[in-house]
């Protein structure tokens, strides 16, 4: 009896620890789930059309009617920063996505097949990274097209070799393991093998990853459009926001780059933050 | 000798990644949306112009003829002309990068002055306020786009307090004199020169590109140096130097901070990308005349030659930049060069 | 009669965690003289190397000494104080000698580094210095070995360079902490037989620190037994195992696996340490012990004189 009271009041002391030095993850969370939430039902709450110009209204400071001010067009930067959410975020999503799978494909393979495969993929992995990535992400921009969907096809390619050779030195590890071993004594085939006996085992850590990334794909992202390429005015994009927004600095009309700039901030420290606090959940190891 | 093996070997793998670049920038070259040869001959061409310009540019031949033709060039140093300026686009680009490279070495030099020092006393100190602002610091930085970073500093320091110059370029073109180019590095350009004015100048405008630049490169460096000083403090070897009754300096320094160097110097690698990379989103907001901003125009304009010419020599430097920090971890750690 | 060295009296030593108190060590006692091999035995967990760091100063933060004294040559040892003494009065030799030694460093600049601290010798005569203390231990070819990293080196060959450092200032007192534990048995009997040699020709004393009770009875003058952070016997080793009085020693020496025995007749301790954090019985045997009376569990418990070099903490003795 006395010992299961103990055992239970050990649980609550760890709860209670947890919970105490997590509050900052639970909170940006939170957050995170709002920002998810805007992306979605943003164009439905926001109170004004984020593209419509009005002359007599341009650069209003914040105020009751515009509480993030107007821009040099007279649009409202509230509406703006809430329609912004959707594409920032998709873009940031879908690119994360896209290296996500592809780098598990390619990674598993490479673990798994070992010798030339491995050889081949590892050196184009490598030959992506011999790039300063930003850079890289501008040249392919550049060279694919100008617009939305190749700022996301770079941010994914850039993305691809940390997803790939995560995954890659995963499967290295577990396809070593004697079950796995035992598997295939058991006539399984190679693509049965990774598919259920070896992905299963490494997509937790593959998802901390992604999570980790989020905020990275974020900035990338914002940083491309914010020197111009991908996102085209009127279209509200957070980076081109504070691109806009910029030259005003000179007269003192904060407000047009500073609430864009926030969101990206926070939606950046929110997706970084969860990323820890579920590295910290499923992979306490590789906290640094 | 064993070293100096060591270091050939390590000179030696920097190749094939050189030749991995070599080739992604072709590829990308070849990935122009269209036929190059209708763009270089501008839009008032007709049929038998598009196919002389065709010929010219060699894009009549098969793929692999016009790698090897590319290699050619790439030796000779031809990155092709720039359609926006007229020049060579190597010249344009050798002209600007000492102004990049001076930016990234000081925001360099910035991160690691600041960052180093402060994950070390967050280390020792584990708990204390040192410690929480290290956090903060660490997980704010990196959530602050660099570009942002640049705008709020020139709102504060310009705008509002106006302690800080004028935000463009690297010097007053009115009130300073611009020194003889020796070295293209005006900070040293203009102390070889004596002009002790311009070179405060000069000195001034940089101090805000850098701080924007360094503070992105600051998050990595202070967070690795933290966990990394915490695991060699609480080393066996750091607690035989206790047991010896070494000093608390030497401890430190010499047992704890030296091993803690190995990873410290390791993320300079992605530092560096963070770095280049940041680069061209400073230059932008701050009419730097570096490469960065050189590119960003070149994208605008579809100047195609001058953008691959950019993303190589960025990508060269890079690798060249990670081949030291391969070079410096192999004099610090005697493990790596007996490796064999 | 020899030199009393080092003194500790009812040591008693708690650590602050976030799950309670823990009552690692409690009213500790014992000497060790000149020239003098003190072994001191438990199972892990037993407070053995808590003992070892609170003498070197080298405690974590979370101990508080709540009572009881350590004396050096007579004089009580402060923390404060114990930098000094560290390394040239008393020496200290750890398990695991690859990963004790500073794997970027050369060895024979690690040795420098302890001269340096505490001699006055410098340049050729501090490396002269560190090269004799290589010699010392009879590491064959000390010249070159002061070039060495650590990597270099095999695990039993890291020992001697830990105990040609930790014998460099020619300290009063060295305690070897599982010196031999993961070395192969060749190199612990090369290892402990240097040990016993150099103790045997300088008149320092030690403590050896192992869970292996056949190497102390092997080594040691005196052994001291612990469980649960008690001392339950202090005995001459020429006393083990014939003499032995309190029920956990005996057994511990039932448990020693011997060259006839096979694995069925290995001969185990039932029930495991107590839980040293909350309330604890005065004899912290007492769930394990086979003899355990009513009146072990009420009042101080008390030592037990055998002779005069031999005391047991147990009510009833064999």
């Amino acid at each position: 009896m006395s010992t299961k009271k103990t055992a239970f009041s050990e649980f609550m002391s760890d709860a209670r620890y947890i919970a105490s030095t997590n509050k900052l993850t639970f909170g940006a969370a939170l957050i995170l789930l709002a920002l998810v939430v805007l992306a979605v039902i943003g164009p439905a709450i926001a109170p004004y059309d984020p593209i419509a110009t009005d002359a007599a209204k341009t650069l209003l400071k914040p105020s009751w009617a515009h509480p993030f001010g107007t821009d040099a067009l007279g649009r409202d930067i509230l509406s703006r920063v809430i329609y912004a959410t959707r594409l920032d975020l998709g873009i940031a999503v879908g690119a994360v996505a896209v290296s996500f799978f592809i780098g598990l494909a390619l990674g598993s393979i490479a673990g798994y097949a070992g010798g030339w495969t491995d050889t081949i993929i590892g050196r184009l992995m490598d030959t992506i990274m011999a790039f300063p990535l930003f850079v890289l992400a501008m040249g392919i921009v550049a060279a694919l097209g100008n617009n939305v969907f190749n700022i996301m096809v770079a941010t994914a390619i850039i993305n691809l070799p940390f997803y790939t050779r995560f995954a890659r030195a995963e499967v290295n590890v577990i396809s070593k393991l004697t079950y796995v071993e035992a598997a295939r004594m058991g006539g399984n085939g190679s693509v049965r093998i990774l598919a259920t006996h070896i992905t299963p085992n490494i997509l937790p850590k593959m998802v901390v990853q992604a999570s980790l990334n989020l905020g990275w794909a974020i900035l990338n992202a914002a940083g491309l459009s914010f020197i111009g390429l991908g996102v085209r005015p009127p279209t509200p994009e957070w980076g081109i926001m504070v691109s806009e927004g910029a030259p005003y600095i000179f007269s003192g009309e904060w407000w047009t780059f500073v609430f864009p700039g926030l969101a990206l901030v926070i939606a950046v420290f929110c997706f970084n933050l969860v990323g820890d606090g579920l590295r910290d959940l499923i992979d306490p190891r590789a906290r640094t | 000798m064993n070293t100096l093996i060591t270091i050939l070997r390590r000179v030696l793998v920097a190749v094939p990644t050189i030749i991995g670049v070599v080739i992604v920038t072709f590829i990308l070259q070849r990935a122009l949306p269209g036929d190059p040869a209708v763009f270089y001959a501008g839009p008032s061409a007709n049929p038998e112009v598009v196919a002389r310009v065709r010929e010219q540019l060699g894009l009549d031949q098969p793929v692999f003829m016009q790698f090897l033709d590319f290699i050619r060039r790439l030796t000779h140093g031809d990155l092709g002309l720039s359609i926006s300026s007229g020049h060579p686009v190597l010249d344009d680009l050798l002209s600007r990068a000492p102004a990049s490279i001076e930016l990234t070495l000081a925001a360099l030099l910035f991160a690691i002055v600041v960052g180093l020092p402060l994950g070390m006393l967050a280390a020792l100190k584990p708990g204390t306020l040192v410690d929480h602002a290290c956090r903060v610091i660490v997980t704010v930085g990196a959530a602050f786009p660099t570009f942002f970073v640049a705008l709020i500093l020139i709102f504060v320091f310009y705008y509002q307090l106006g302690i800080a110059p004028e935000p463009l370029g690297q010097l007053n073109e009115i009130y300073d004199t611009i020194p003889t180019t020796v070295t293209g590095f005006l900070l040293i350009d203009t102390l070889l020169a004596g002009d002790t004015a311009t070179f405060q100048s000069v000195a001034m405008k940089l101090v805000l590109p850098m701080i924007s630049l360094g503070l992105f490169a600051l998050a990595p460096i202070a967070r690795i140096t933290r966990a990394a000083m915490l695991e060699t403090l609480s080393s066996d070897y750091c607690r035989t130097a206790r047991a010896m009754g070494l000093s608390y300096s030497r401890m430190v320094f010499s047992y704890a901070l030296r091993n803690a160097m190995l990873p410290i110097i390791s993320i300079l690698g992605m530092v560096f990308s963070f770095l280049l990379g940041g680069s061209v989103l400073v230059e932008q907001v701050f009419a730097w005349p570096g490469i960065g901003a050189y590119a960003v125009s070149a994208v605008m304009a579809s100047d195609y030659a001058a953008v691959q010419g950019f993303v190589l020599l960025m990508a060269v430097l890079y690798v060249l930049l990670n081949l030291v920090v391969d070079l410096v971890i192999t004099a610090i750690d005697p493990r790596v060069r007996y490796e064999h | 009669m020899t030199k009393q060295l080092l003194s500790v009296q009812d040591l008693s030593i708690d650590f602050l965690t976030r799950r309670g108190r823990v009552q690692a060590l409690e009213d500790v006692s014992f000497t060790v003289s000149e020239g003098e091999i003190l072994g001191i035995v438990g199972e892990s967990g037993s407070g053995k190397s808590v003992l070892s760091y609170s003498i070197m100063g080298l405690s974590d933060k979370a101990a508080n000494i709540r009572s009881g004294s350590i004396d050096f040559r007579g004089v009580p040892l402060k923390p404060e104080k114990m930098a000094d003494l560290r390394g040239r009065e008393i020496s200290m030799v750890f398990q695991s000698p690859r990963t004790a030694l500073n794997p970027i460093r050369k060895v024979g600049h690690q040795i420098e580094d302890v001269l340096r601290r505490h001699t006055p010798l410098r340049g050729k005569v501090l490396k002269s210095a560190a090269i004799e203390a290589l010699a010392r231990v009879r590491i064959p070819d000390p010249e070159r070995r002061y070039e060495a990293y650590p990597f270099e080196m095999s695990g039993g060959m890291c020992q001697r360079v830990m105990i040609a450092m930790a014998l460099a200032c020619k300290p009063a007192l060295l305690i070897c902490d599982e010196p031999t534990t993961g070395l192969d048995v060749t190199t612990q009997a090369v290892i402990m037989d240097l040990v016993r040699d150099l103790v045997a020709e300088t008149k320092m004393a030690a403590i050896l620190i192992t869970h292996d009770l056949a190497l102390a009875g092997e080594y040691c003058d005196r052994i001291a037994v612990m469980h649960a952070g008690h001392i339950v016997e202090v005995a001459q080793s020429r006393s083990f195992p014939n003499e032995l009085k309190h029920p956990y020693t005996e057994r511990l020496f039932a448990a020693l696996p011997s060259a006839a025995a096979n694995l069925s007749e290995l001969a185990i301790i039932p029930g495991s340490l107590p839980d040293l954090r909350g309330a604890l019985p005065p004899c912290r045997y007492i769930a394990r012990c086979e003899r355990a009376k009513e009146d072990c569990s009420l009042g101080p418990l008390p030592w037990t004189k055998i002779d005069s070099d031999h005391l047991v903490r147990c009510r009833y003795p064999k």
